[in-house]
């Protein structure tokens, strides 16, 4: 079983952050990701409003590179850490597999400039491959720092666990709050978990993707948590470059960290803030002082 | 009104007559993969309660499944609902009748498109456009030139208002002008030429000159 990973467009300007801290996180349990090569966009919402069917197609191409890169035959999971990137590719590879008119339409499609799917390629989240096949055990066996002292809302998103997604359950997901717990995090109970940020009507209809993102971040502050964790690029760019705008907007103050999921992972295995991209955060996250340094963990 | 020039629809009625009323609609609809289940809708309005958005919207989830199975196409296809839902699924996921019920706001977000009904100065159809042009093009968008071309075709004043943010975001290296793209992009060409040129979907992009 190999594992390349998909960045994405977002992963590349907006949410650098993630694919730096993802990276680092890997790298650092001694499980280097090889970027897909020449990989291309995935179909998402925007695109899928205009070709459903080129959409499929689209990832269609990016599983055939997959299974060219790693091999013919072999079983290729394809690590994609982007939300919005993942349902798209879960979506298309479902499709693929469960209508043939459309299978067939794709398959002669990409023929046509010589490549091939085979459905070989697991679409993976990070967040599945981090519990599921790293597993606690080693997890914490690499642990330098605990994280204990965090308050941890976590925050998984609409289109991560709705409505495909086989690793987590799509009404009251529970992967990232074991992850964090395991590594000594407290998570907060926070009932709007799974509930909509706004996309990307933060950008184009403001007042109303404003409005969706304020009404997490107040309730999150309100259940007590000290950082807000994100899984997608897009929830992590709405919910923190937008806080001064919310808080103008809706007379407020909403001013709370807002990181990665992965962020944390790498910091409680020892590395540097700044090769985390935490560095990149609008609303700076103070990991010394949230979890103080004397709670070393000697796990072995 | 003529039922395919939904162009000419001149604002909501209350009352319509059987014959103004598109038959076909919910047929095409219920096309698309799944669809079918379109017709069990109970009209039980989970999906309207589910709804982040529903409260913005000039027709409920809920109506709009009705509109489509009764054949409301102008008020359909204008409708700004589809527009503003952001796929997040909470409808799809509840709905006792198990309706794809986002994947049919994309089924009539696309027919909106290809029929040019959608609403025109509406910023999510464009930003649809644009982002669907440049992956077309490159393989890729590229987040910073995308925000700039939905700006200009939208409200380029707007552009001066999010000057500050955009300065954050170049500062902290989270967004740059430079154009993304695949290597290989004829190999992508090749693809899309290929289902374009069978036939094999509607050339839902050819009547508005997106290409």
């Amino acid at each position: 079983m190999k594992y390349l990973y998909y960045p994405g467009c977002s992963l590349k300007s907006t949410g650098r952050a993630y694919e730096e801290s993802l990276l680092e996180t890997f790298a650092a349990l001694d499980r280097p990701l090889s970027e897909l090569n020449d990989w291309n966009c995935c179909g998402a919402t925007a695109y899928m409003s205009v070709s459903e069917l080129k959409a499929f197609a689209l990832c269609a191409r990016n599983f055939a590179l997959a299974e060219r890169q790693v091999g013919t035959g072999e079983e290729c999971n394809l690590v994609v850490p982007c939300a919005a990137c993942y349902l798209g590719l879960v979506k298309a590879r479902r499709y693929l597999d469960e209508y043939p008119k459309i299978r067939r339409k794709v398959r002669t499609a990409l023929a046509a400039a010589g490549l091939e799917y085979n459905s070989h390629t697991r679409v993976r989240h990070p967040l599945d491959v981090l519990l599921r096949d790293v597993g606690v055990d080693a997890l914490r066996a690499r642990q330098v720092r605990s994280l204990e002292g965090l308050r941890v809302a976590c925050y998984y998103g609409c289109q991560l666990v709705r409505p495909y997604a086989d690793f987590d359950d799509a009404h009251r997901p529970t992967t990232m709050d074991e992850l964090l717990q395991a590594l000594g995090a407290e998570t907060v109970d926070w009932p709007l978990k799974t509930r909509c940020c706004g996309g990307s009507l933060t950008g184009t209809i403001q007042d109303v993707g404003l409005r969706l993102s304020q009404v997490l971040l107040s309730e999150a502050i309100k259940r007590g948590c000290n950082v807000v964790a994100t899984a997608c690029p897009l929830c992590q760019f709405n919910l923190e470059c937008y806080q001064t705008a919310m808080s103008r907007r809706f007379h407020l103050t909403v001013d709370i960290p807002v990181v990665y999921f992965t962020q944390l992972v790498g910091l409680s295995l020892g590395v540097h803030p700044r090769r985390l991209g935490l560095n990149r955060l609008f609303v700076p996250f103070d990991f010394e002082s949230a979890a103080p340094a004397e709670e070393v963990v000697a796990h072995g | 009104m003529n039922q395919t020039d939904v162009k000419g629809w001149r604002g909501w009625q209350k009352i319509r007559y059987e014959s103004d009323l598109d038959p076909n609609l919910a047929n095409e609809i219920a096309s698309i993969p799944g669809g079918a289940q379109l017709y069990s809708c109970i009209q039980c309005g989970t999906c309207s309660g589910m709804c982040p958005l529903s409260s913005y919207m000039d027709y409920t989830p809920r109506r709009i499944i009705a509109m489509i199975r009764a054949g409301f196409k102008g008020e359909v296809l204008t409708s700004y609902t589809t527009w503003l839902c952001a796929s997040c699924y909470a409808c799809t996921v509840e709905c006792p009748s198990e309706i794809a019920i986002t994947d049919i706001m994309y089924a009539v977000k696309r027919m909106a498109i290809r029929t040019g009904a959608y609403p025109g100065r509406f910023p999510t159809p464009v930003l649809a456009e644009e982002f669907f042009k440049s992956v077309e093009r490159n393989g890729r968008s590229s987040e910073g030139r995308l925000l700039m071309r939905f700006f200009a075709r939208t409200n380029p004043l707007k552009m001066l208002k999010q000057a500050g943010l955009g300065w954050k975001l170049l500062r902290r290296g989270r967004i740059s002008m430079k154009r993304e793209s695949i290597r290989r992009r004829p190999e992508l060409h090749k693809i899309m030429q290929a289902l374009e040129h069978e036939h094999m979907i509607e050339l839902e992009t050819a009547d508005r000159g997106m290409r």
